[in-house]
């Protein structure tokens, strides 16, 4: 196998519980708790769970928004952890961030033209005199027109706010985007919109994604493999048509038949899950999804599942699979 | 069955700075009793607003109801007095709303909140209330009751707090429950838990539920009728199994086409183009006719009236009056 373009090796991120007046540390938040993940280039990766399940801390974590806690982030074949502010600073344009509400991410007096090209004049990438020419192309690519240049941000609609973040992260040429829960604020008409941007920019610019989202359907439509949470923990990755036909992990089969259906009267076999999701800052001992799984027995209270190859790539973290 | 609250005709302006904004406009329907209605469309499309006229909340000045009936159970909702119209809220009516820790007091407790309508709009005695109050948050699933009627919002999971709501609701047995997103910002799994909730209580005491939602998935879960708005009007409506299996309205056609369904996947999702008219600037005219795949001349031109196209089955769309004249 070639070399993966990201590869994230038991990689754990705690956030330390603070109280009293001498904010003594008295336990820690395990947001994201010994994950590995690889991406090749060229590929979308999703990760699903619910929320606080860590999938956002994960993608901090790699690109040191939040410095890890333990563990290994190796990005083209460098690990990200061992660099200096200089280097990282250098490597950065070519992994970018998208998030969830662009409307916070811009700056309000900010002309979005010039929101665009900050970045590129920031880093030195661009003579000043040619930013212009660049953010225009790459508003075309992102269906936005020139005359979209001198605007401010609350003149656009979601849709459009979310193609100014696209155009934002790709203006800089990127080799990975971290999509976190890109579409998911965006109507149904809009989304399908976002989602195939996504697609044409990756067949044409050759973009590699780990692409966040809680939304199975979304995440079947654009991913090629895809990694379920739950709690800090991987339950289970697998391609995705693998992950779709044959899911191996109890979370995966919850969470895959609660997802509803746009098809009226449809009669399916759905896993109802008792509960909510517990607190991460005290999760179960053994596996963590015993608490709510259907089908947990004595060991699973007990013992932490290994996460271990099921045949042909799928991996799954469950005694019972 | 009998209609438990028929809409004739309802127009909601909003006054802005900009100009008038006909959030609902010029919109009827009906809910039978023990029926399971949906209105579904995205942002901005005057769902959310038609609930609020139902229950009196559009606020003065700056919102107003401009025209139109609201029958309920033989009153007309609009001609009642704010104390008349609160009893009705508190008995008859109830409501939950998308966000529930923004719905309830979080300097109070579960209890109280749960108590207070009991206590003034079924009048009874705080110890009573207190009981009724554990039972039901027994009833909508959550153990630990006795501990939870003593626990503040902020201590309980957002898809607690939800049940917690449904609890509220629920307890003067209304007839009608008004359900505005009741489960977007919860996960799928607890979305599941809630849903089968509202369809078990349904089922129980023959309640009618109004739920409105951007979710097609949700819809043809929970709806028997389907109501779907675009712009503040109303462009199809009909039966669910009939409206999904074959939509009239290009709208809906598009919307249900562009969602991305499990185990369905395509290459390229379909997407309707372009994005919804501003409000401010809405002319006399089908108001999708700018995204609209079928535009024809008059649809730039005159409004399209809500016309049933087969049974059971409603549209307003020129594409169907056309079929009619040239037939």
């Amino acid at each position: 196998m070639p070399e993966a373009l990201l590869e994230v090796n038991h990689l754990k991120k705690y956030f330390p519980i603070q109280k009293g007046l001498l904010n003594r540390t008295v336990g820690h938040v395990k947001a994201v708790d010994g994950i590995s993940l690889s991406i090749q280039k060229g590929e979308t990766f999703g990760l699903v769970g619910e929320s606080g399940s860590g999938k956002s801390t994960v993608g901090k974590t790699i690109i040191r928004l939040t410095e890890k806690t333990e563990g290994e982030v190796k990005f083209k074949g460098v690990d990200l952890y061992g660099l200096s502010p200089q280097e990282l600073r250098k490597i950065r344009p070519s992994m970018q961030l998208i998030f969830q509400d662009p409307y916070s991410s811009l700056n309000p007096r900010v002309r979005v033209g010039d929101a665009i090209g900050e970045a590129l004049l920031d880093h030195g990438l661009a003579p000043k005199e040619e930013i212009r020419n660049l953010v225009l192309e790459v508003l075309k690519s992102c269906g936005l027109s020139s005359y979209h240049f001198d605007r401010f941000p609350h003149e656009f609609s979601g849709g459009q706010r979310q193609r100014i973040g696209i155009a934002r992260a790709l203006i800089l040429n990127p080799d990975l985007i971290i999509a976190d829960e890109p579409v998911s604020a965006l109507d149904v008409s809009i989304q399908a919109q976002i989602i195939n941007l996504f697609r044409k920019l990756q067949d044409t610019r050759g973009l590699t994604y780990l692409f966040i989202s809680h939304d199975l359907s979304v995440v079947e439509h654009l991913c090629s493999r895809i990694g379920v949470m739950y709690l800090g923990s991987m339950m289970e990755t697998a391609s995705r048509d693998e992950l779709f036909k044959n899911p191996l992990h109890p979370y995966t089969k919850a969470l895959l038949s609660a997802v509803p259906i746009p098809i009226p009267k449809l009669k399916r076999e759905r896993i109802v899950l008792k509960g909510d999701i517990p607190n991460p800052a005290d999760p179960p001992a053994g596996c963590k999804f015993h608490t709510r799984c259907p089908f947990a027995v004595g060991r699973c209270k007990e013992e932490v599942p290994v996460f271990r190859d099921a045949g042909g790539g799928h991996f799954v973290a469950c005694h019972l699979a | 069955m009998n209609d438990l609250i028929r809409i004739d005709h309802l127009s909601t302006y909003f006054d802005t700075e900009g100009g008038k904004v006909k959030a609902v406009d010029d919109v009827s329907l009906r809910v039978r009793e023990g029926e399971t209605v949906c209105i579904v469309g995205e942002s901005g499309c005057g769902k959310s607003v038609t609930a609020m006229s139902i229950l009196g909340l559009v606020e003065e000045p700056g919102g107003k109801i401009v025209n139109g009936q609201i029958h309920f159970d033989g009153k007309d909702l609009l001609q009642l007095s704010k104390n008349e119209l609160r009893t009705i809220r508190g008995n008859d009516i109830s409501m939950i709303f998308q966000e529930p820790m923004s719905s309830l007091n979080p300097v109070l407790k579960i209890g109280e909140q749960i108590m207070e309508p009991l206590i003034v709009h079924q009048k009874l005695s705080k110890k009573e209330a207190r009981e009724r109050a554990i039972q039901l948050i027994e009833q909508v699933g959550i153990s630990r009751a006795k501990q939870i009627v003593d626990s503040y919002p902020h201590e309980l999971s957002g898809g607690m707090l939800q049940r917690i709501m449904i609890a509220i609701a629920i307890s003067s047995s209304p007839k009608l429950l008004i359900a505005d997103e009741p489960t977007t910002a919860l996960d799928v799994t607890i979305q599941a838990q809630i849903l089968d909730m509202l369809r078990q209580f349904k089922e129980q005491s023959n309640m009618s539920i109004m739920l409105i939602t951007h979710d097609l998935g949700v819809v043809a879960e929970m709806a028997d009728y389907v109501i779907v708005m675009y712009a503040g009007k109303i462009v199809e409506e009909g039966e669910v199994v009939k409206l999904f299996q074959s939509p009239k309205h290009p709208y809906t056609q598009g919307l249900l086409k562009s969602k991305p369904i499990i185990n369905q996947r395509q290459d390229e999702l379909y997407s309707i183009p372009g994005q919804v008219p501003n409000p401010l600037e809405l002319t006399d005219s089908c108001y999708f006719h700018d995204r609209c795949e079928h535009c024809m001349d008059i649809c730039r031109t005159k409004q399209p009236a809500l016309k049933e196209v087969t049974g059971q089955q409603k549209a307003a769309c020129w594409l169907y009056e056309e079929a009619l004249v040239h037939a």
